[in-house]
């Protein structure tokens, strides 16, 4: 598992930039330009399991929800911050990608510390530092664990839309 | 205890999480990609109501590429099949001006778009803001979904701005006040003596909400609102408007006096990166822009024009001018705007999104610098990730653009 440790205030620009947001929206089209104006180093690098720690304020800017599709293709486990924007935490939910807004957490991380996360227990562990944060609302724990907004909606359409009938 | 805005438009107390059916749900560009994600339901339960959608092509207009130009093709095939009943082709101009211009946002009402301006609507009393492109897949088909109602932030706003300061300056100096995270999740409420704003004043203020992390921004309706809405066939018995209690509870109460406003420019590369024109005067640009959702409205481009009319920009700079709709395209035309513009050595592009999310239209190089009425400044926005975007009010960018450097434009008299 190796952490990616970033600023403040990283915006969805840097995350993905706005020139590819009408020419890339599959995971594979996304997947090359991940975090090309922040860190070059990263759409090669990353690996299933790791983990981005970064600042304040995660995720502010556009609405594109390209950024959070990419983290959760590429196998990312968690974004650690001190907190998000808004937008880029509602479509992380409705992508299943897992944020922790936890300050203490990523002050606490020093170069070569490892990250242990217990998402139902809202439990995270770096080094040899333990912190809780909040679990999500029950309504949108639904979400997520259906894997998602749009296999939840399917679920919900299939029975406001044929009420009695097969599921 | 009285309740705030956000908290009676969608019916909870803050921090509980509601289920509300927006009236509005606007997309744009991205129509395609949101469709994409869903299909075969499209096909099977088809749209939750004709008149929810409202799609603008606008972002990158005309088309750039024979992708962009396919991604077009498919929306409008889809509108038609659909019976989408707001549905605006390439050319009529930005989403959010659009959707004002045409009447559909009214006080009181919801509305979400799958772009992070769409808070603008705030301007008409409306509880609006951004959501995802699999937010906004899901509500075409069941037409509602959740919202935690926000906690609120209660800005009081006191005089007048003097001349040569714009709504523009205000908001930026707010911003850079609270800073860009300074109203996350909330929704924050302009009270005060808002009067003296315009729908137009009140329309840039509220489009830079999301810039300071807020969920809404919101101002009352009042007699400019209903005369607005008047002049676009809306009667007063087509909305109800709605207003905090005095006694709501706020986070954050914030007081601004608009008399002590002065021209401000956003540095790069975030928006609450403010100071006031005179600290940086000098600062060379290569382009200028005057336009976007944020400034391109028929009063910001007269301001720019009551300073450039006459004149030229400087050597071996460029100004671009971006309306923000046809009909202000129009507008700006009858009244000689777009002749004193061009004549001034700008360029007039068409209505729509262009350059400020550098998709096509005056991309920057690296190692240029761009002065911007547009909202955000990020490292990369105008693509190139070596290039400088400073922000400003209109009547900045356009008496910077005489000079080719930062220039306060209480200074450039006729």
């Amino acid at each position: 598992m190796r952490v990616w440790k970033y600023g403040d205030d990283v915006n969805t620009d840097m995350l993905f930039p706005g020139k590819y947001t009408y020419t890339a929206s599959t995971p594979e089209e996304i997947l090359p330009h991940l975090l090309e104006d922040l860190d070059p180093e990263f759409a090669g690098g990353v690996r299933e399991g790791d983990v981005i720690l970064a600042g304040k304020n995660f995720g502010c800017g556009s609405s594109r929800e390209q950024p959070v599709v990419g983290l959760k293709a590429a196998g990312v486990l968690a974004v650690v911050a001190k907190s998000f924007a808004r937008i880029f935490y509602r479509a992380a939910i409705n992508q299943g990608l897992l944020l922790i807004a936890c300050p203490e957490a990523v002050d606490a991380w020093r170069e070569g510390d490892a990250i242990e996360i217990d998402a139902a227990g809202g439990r995270i562990r770096v080094g040899d530092a333990a912190f809780r944060f909040p679990p999500l609302p029950r309504e949108l724990l639904e979400i997520r664990e259906a894997g998602g907004l749009l296999p939840f909606t399917r679920r919900r359409l299939r029975k406001e839309r044929n009420p009695g009938g097969a599921r | 205890m009285g309740e705030t805005f956000a908290e009676k438009v969608l019916g909870g107390k803050a921090n509980e999480i509601v289920i509300a059916a927006p009236h509005h749900l606007l997309t744009h560009d991205n129509t395609a990609a949101i469709i994409g994600k869903i299909a075969p339901e499209l096909a099977e339960y088809g749209v939750a109501r004709p008149d929810l959608p409202v799609i603008v092509l606008d972002h990158v207009v005309p088309a750039a590429s024979e992708k962009t130009a396919a991604n077009h093709k498919r929306i409008r095939e889809f509108a038609a099949a659909h019976g989408i009943r707001h549905f605006f082709d390439v050319g009529a101009g930005i989403c959010h001006q659009v959707l004002v211009e045409r009447g559909l946002a009214r006080p009181g009402r919801i509305i979400v778009g799958s772009d992070s301006h769409t808070c603008s609507y705030g301007a008409l009393n409306c509880f609006a803001t951004g959501i995802d492109r699999t937010e906004a897949a899901a509500l075409l088909l069941r037409g509602k979904t959740w919202f935690k109602v926000p906690e609120s932030i209660r800005v009081t706003l006191r005089g007048a701005l003097s001349p040569g300061v714009s709504a523009k300056d205000l908001v930026l100096s707010l911003i850079g006040e609270i800073g860009a995270d300074g109203a996350s999740y909330r929704s924050v409420e302009f009270h005060g003596d808002v009067a003296g704003l315009s729908l137009e004043e009140r329309f840039t203020i509220a489009n830079m909400g999301v810039e300071m992390g807020a969920k809404n921004a919101v101002f009352p309706a009042d007699g400019i609102t209903r005369a607005f809405l008047d002049g676009r066939g809306v009667p007063e018995e087509g909305y109800r408007a709605v207003w905090a209690d005095p006694d709501a509870a706020y986070v954050r109460e914030l007081a601004f006096d608009l008399g002590e406003v002065v021209p401000v420019v956003a540095r790069p590369h975030t928006v609450d990166n403010v100071v006031p024109v005179t600290e940086e005067a000098g600062v060379r640009f290569d382009q200028f822009l005057v336009g976007t959702c944020t400034n391109g409205r028929l009063p910001d481009l007269r301001a720019a024009a009551g300073i450039l009319r006459g004149r030229r920009v400087a050597p071996g700079t460029r100004l671009l001018v971006l309306p923000a709709s046809k009909a202000v395209f129009e507008a700006a035309l009858d009244e000689g705007i777009v002749a004193d513009l061009s004549r001034a050595g700008g360029i007039v592009l068409p209505p729509g999104c262009g350059p400020c999310l550098g998709a096509h239209q005056g991309v920057l190089a690296p190692g240029e610098r761009c002065l911007s009425t547009a909202n955000r400044n990020f490292r990369g926005r105008m693509g190139c990730r070596e290039a400088e975007i400073w922000l400003a009010s209109p009547e900045t960018v356009a008496a910077s653009a005489l000079t080719g450097r930062l220039t306060d434009p209480r200074e450039v008299t006729r």
